[in-house]
């Protein structure tokens, strides 16, 4: 038989982790599914487990380190003994109540868990350019994390793709390390955050490479270089640089929901009226997977208490 | 950590992976590295079950960058399984353990 809870979580990033963590001392006993390790930001801990510096975390007046912050949020919610499995949830049915979730064969007879509440905290990806070589290469001089692999590029010529917060952060980052580091835009201009701008022209080893995207990636063993091609003019030119890291954007991770909740036009989940409450009721949505406006730790953790309380109210309604 | 895993250095390399008689998974990890610390548990528990069918060993990129340069390492966690002393497997990035354990079981 499977086993029943009042709760189960999917997701471990700061919005799944506060709701284990509200859910817990509210006594509920939560079951969380973090998700197995990768390195494509579907990971335990969430987006943050491939960054660095956290400075705009409240509370943490010197900054923390993003993994460091993910492993004390871990550690707060076990403190009130949240459940956390290392395994990734292969299937959801919400049509049915208590909702079913699969772990492992989608199509075993039988799920996992039942749950009489489910939030829904799966995050978001990052964004490939989909391009050629681009997965050849990956770990090859592409990159889709700076934080674990700008060390391998001292006095490279690094290039940086993207013109939002992620991406002037990966190139001020990348710019400690790199002999030069160019950041290539589609755009005429960043959508990054002012300070981030800010720092970003202020820095003498960054160079802007505006209204151009990469088409292709050379190099046979590693990368040799990149081929650009210009957004107004359609001119191509060469790149010399010798690392590639991605930071485009994101997109929500809805695979497992498909069918089950009503997505909106961008592809999240859609939530009501100023809760966590999806098109099906007793089932939450928080974090990136429901916000693609604000999409900061903070916002993430505190639609991740709203869900949590949105939960308990939700099962104290049905007397459960 | 478990006493299972073995820590290698650019000095005792060589001398542990070219001449040991089962293969050798080697996890080239640092400190700063999100990912690494993903799956430091799971290399615990494959270390575990898989004793005396592999040797797994951590190696400190940021200590030792010799052994990092010479097997072309540029991103991290990287893990290379080593057999007969010579790279037989490698895996960029982290995975989960039923990911890692299908990568490695030919070999083993």
């Amino acid at each position: 038989m499977p086993e029943r809870r009042k709760v189960v979580i999917i997701g471990s990033g700061p919005a799944g982790l506060t709701a284990a963590l509200y859910s817990a001392r509210a006594q509920l006993e939560p079951l969380v599914y973090e998700g197995e390790p990768s390195s494509t930001s579907d990971q335990p801990g969430g987006q943050l487990m491939l960054t660095t510096d956290v400075e705009n975390y409240p509370g943490f007046v010197d900054g923390v380190m993003g993994p460091d912050l993910m492993g004390m949020m871990r550690a707060q919610a076990q403190r009130f003994d949240a459940e956390l499995r290392t395994e990734k949830v292969s299937r959801i049915e919400v049509s049915p109540w208590p909702f079913e979730v699969w772990v492992g064969d989608p199509n075993a007879d039988e799920p996992t868990a039942l749950a009489d509440t489910l939030i829904i905290a799966t995050g978001a990806r990052s964004l490939m350019l989909g391009i050629p070589n681009e997965e050849r290469l990956l770990g090859y001089g592409v990159s889709t994390c700076a934080t674990c692999d700008g060390f391998f590029f001292r006095d490279h010529h690094i290039a940086v793709v993207g013109g939002g917060d992620s991406a002037a952060e990966e190139a001020l980052f990348l710019s400690r390390f790199g002999s030069k580091v160019t950041l290539i835009h589609r755009r005429d201009d960043l959508r990054a955050s002012k300070i981030m701008q800010d720092r970003v022209r202020a820095n003498s080893k960054i160079e802007f490479k505006w209204n151009s995207t990469v088409i292709d990636i050379d190099g046979d063993t590693k990368v040799s270089g990149l081929r650009l091609r210009d957004t107004v003019t359609g001119e191509e030119s060469e790149l010399d640089a010798t690392g590639l890291f991605v930071a485009i954007g994101h997109e929500p991770n809805t695979a497992l929901l498909k069918g089950q909740l009503e997505l909106d036009g961008m592809g999240y989940v859609r939530t009501f009226d100023d809760t966590t409450r999806t098109s099906v009721d007793g089932v939450f949505a928080c974090g990136d997977v429901q916000d693609h406006y604000y999409r900061q730790a903070i916002t993430s953790a505190g639609s991740g208490c709203m869900a949590s309380i949105d939960a308990e109210r939700w099962l104290e309604a049905r007397g459960e | 950590m478990s006493e299972k895993i073995e820590t290698l250095t650019d000095a005792t390399f060589d001398e542990n992976v070219k001449g040991s008689d089962v293969p050798v998974l080697v996890d080239f990890w640092a400190e700063w590295c999100g990912p690494c610390k993903m799956i430091a548990p799971v290399l615990e528990e494959i270390a575990e079950e898989q004793a005396g069918k592999v040797r797994i060993a951590k190696l400190n990129i940021d200590d030792n960058l010799d052994v990092t340069r010479r097997f072309d390492v540029m991103s991290i966690p990287t893990l290379i399984l080593f057999k007969d002393g010579e790279p037989a497997a490698r895996l960029i990035g982290a995975k989960p353990k039923a990911a890692l354990l299908e990568e490695i079981s030919a070999y083993l």
